[in-house]
């Protein structure tokens, strides 16, 4: 076993051989832009991308006239939502969404308030679900647009999808999720879930960064999108911009993979999952698991170690990469936004681990990781003032702190 | 983030982890922070009432790295320290010590404020000040 172990599948997978072995002679030999359509290299190029344009279609149950090629899932969703919003601005100005989305849904809506739009940002409740109700209820004759994420980055936990699909359709709105972390890990269908618009990209399922999709839907309804990118009107007017060849390539040989070893790997990541949960909660007390372990990503797990401080852990366990939602992990110094959602609080939010298993990740580094998570939080506790008042049972609530 | 070699040193072994007897006339208790910043330290001192010495102290810190290394620091710096010395302690000594980056500096502020509520707590405990600044 080599170190350092990555568990970190969420922010990014490691290209699959197969997936570069795919993408390599559109480096070299086969160079032409797919939109030439005078010679042989030019066919070359548009021939591989309407392959990959099928393979990324049969993922998720689509058309392949209804995949849009872009840069990744960040273009997706500001395409989706922006798109929409100046196509259909005579329809209405409101789109909803959830408080616990990808920055790449959040701030799209924040410039899009900015403009003139009004936004509805739902809360989810305490398993990191939204509530059918509130979405119901939210939905007015000016709603254009429903963004609600497939599954979320940070906890793992799937949205109804196909309840919110069948409430959007009965209303007359449009339906967009970001699938990003869904895509090539568990089973994903536009059709059976009433899916308008659907964002996905190739480096969180073992394929390139720099290339992704928007699913965007042909029939019943037909959705229309305004361009955000001028030029030479490339994919059917809706992005414009010579098509990244090579990396559409390695897109569709990931989607291709995805579909057919999926069903397996879900199995075996999910079974390496609660190995790793069951390990950690049958040594540690006050371990908390955030989100719904019912609905969730089979590879994610995202637990909180009471009265440990995030980045302290995250040293202590240095040869194995992880995310914490602690504030001081990231450049914001808030903990994480996902998190507090759930009304987790700041101080269990300051103590989460997120594990991102995938395709590459053994047993034998589950274990690994298991076994040093425990001895780091168990010498963290030692050093906590936090776990000692507790111990001594003092209710943390009931002290005056001076925060700062 | 990278670490200095002194935090990485402190992290891994922390000095004088633990605790005094709180009740104990001579040792003042100073415990600053919030769980939800994401930092509490707490510092122990047990002062020598002839000599106004500082014979032990001990601290136990929830927090990132740089805040365990400031407040390891904190505890080896105090010992040997009258009171009036350990009040001289800057956060800025603490900065410069560990090589802390700007985004870490609350570290060494909390150490700074847990060692003067030690010492205050000390100070009121022994009859030697008025409790008002206690939880300043």
């Amino acid at each position: 076993m080599n170190t350092p172990i990555y568990l970190d599948n969420h922010a990014t997978t490691p290209m699959d051989q197969r997936v570069l072995e795919a993408m390599l002679p559109y480096f070299g030999a086969r160079f032409g832009n797919a939109a030439s359509r005078n010679h042989s290299f030019g066919w070359e190029a548009e021939e591989a991308v309407e392959k990959a344009r099928t393979q990324a279609a049969d993922l998720i149950g689509a058309n392949k006239k209804e995949i849009v090629f872009t840069s990744g899932a960040t273009e997706s969703n500001n395409l989706a939502l922006k798109g929409v919003t100046e196509m259909y601005a005579e329809r209405g100005n409101h789109i909803i969404t959830a408080a616990t989305e990808h920055k790449a849904i959040l701030d799209a809506c924040k410039r899009l308030e900015k403009q003139g739009c009004k936004v509805t940002y739902l809360p989810v409740k305490p398993d990191g679900l939204v509530d059918l109700d509130m979405l119901r209820e939210a939905i007015t004759d000016r709603t254009i647009l429903v963004s609600i994420m497939y599954a979320n980055n940070e906890i793992g936990v799937i949205q109804p999808m196909r309840e919110i699909g069948a409430i959007c359709k009965e209303r007359g709105v449009l339906f967009h999720t970001d699938a990003t972390q869904a895509v090539g890990k568990i089973p994903v269908s536009v059709i059976g879930d009433n899916i308008d618009l659907l964002s996905f990209t190739a480096h969180k399922m073992y394929g390139p960064k720099g290339c992704g999709a928007l699913y965007v839907r042909r029939k019943s309804p037909r959705v229309q999108l305004t361009a955000q990118m001028d030029g030479g009107g490339h994919e059917r007017g809706m992005r414009s911009g010579t098509l990244n060849v090579p990396g559409i390539v390695g897109l569709g040989e990931a989607c291709a993979l995805c579909k057919d070893e999926m069903a397996a790997e879900a199995e075996r990541l999910s079974g390496l999952r609660d190995r790793l949960k069951d390990r950690i909660m049958a040594e540690l007390d006050e371990v908390y698991i955030n989100g719904s372990i019912e609905h969730r990503l089979p590879h994610n797990l995202n637990i909180s170690f009471a009265y440990v401080e995030g980045e302290s852990l995250l040293m202590g366990i240095n040869d194995i990469a992880v995310s914490s939602g602690s504030a001081c992990t990231s450049a914001t110094l808030e903990p994480s936004y996902v998190l507090k959602a759930l009304g987790a609080g700041d101080d269990l939010a300051h103590s989460s681990i997120r594990f991102g298993l995938g395709r590459f990740t053994t047993q034998e580094e589950v274990d690994y990781a298991a076994e040093k998570i425990i001895q780091v939080v168990l010498k963290l506790r030692e050093l906590s003032p936090l776990y000692e008042l507790v111990k001594e049972g003092v209710d943390l609530n009931s002290i005056q702190w001076t925060g700062h | 983030m990278a670490y200095s070699d002194k935090v990485l040193d402190h992290y891994n072994n922390p000095r004088n982890v633990g605790s005094l007897d709180k009740k104990d006339p001579y040792v003042g208790t100073g415990m600053v922070g919030a769980p939800e910043c994401g930092d509490v330290m707490k510092l122990q001192v047990k002062v020598n009432p002839e000599t106004g010495v500082i014979e032990d102290a001990k601290f136990k810190t929830f927090g990132c790295g740089s805040a365990i290394a400031s407040s390891s620091l904190a505890t080896e710096w105090l010992k040997g320290k009258n009171v009036d010395e350990a009040l001289a302690i800057k956060n800025t000594d603490i900065v410069n010590e560990l090589a802390l980056p700007p985004v870490k500096i609350h570290c060494s502020v909390l150490a700074e404020d847990a060692i003067k509520a030690a010492i205050q707590d000390y100070k009121v405990k022994a009859g030697l000040v008025e409790a008002e600044a206690a939880n300043a």
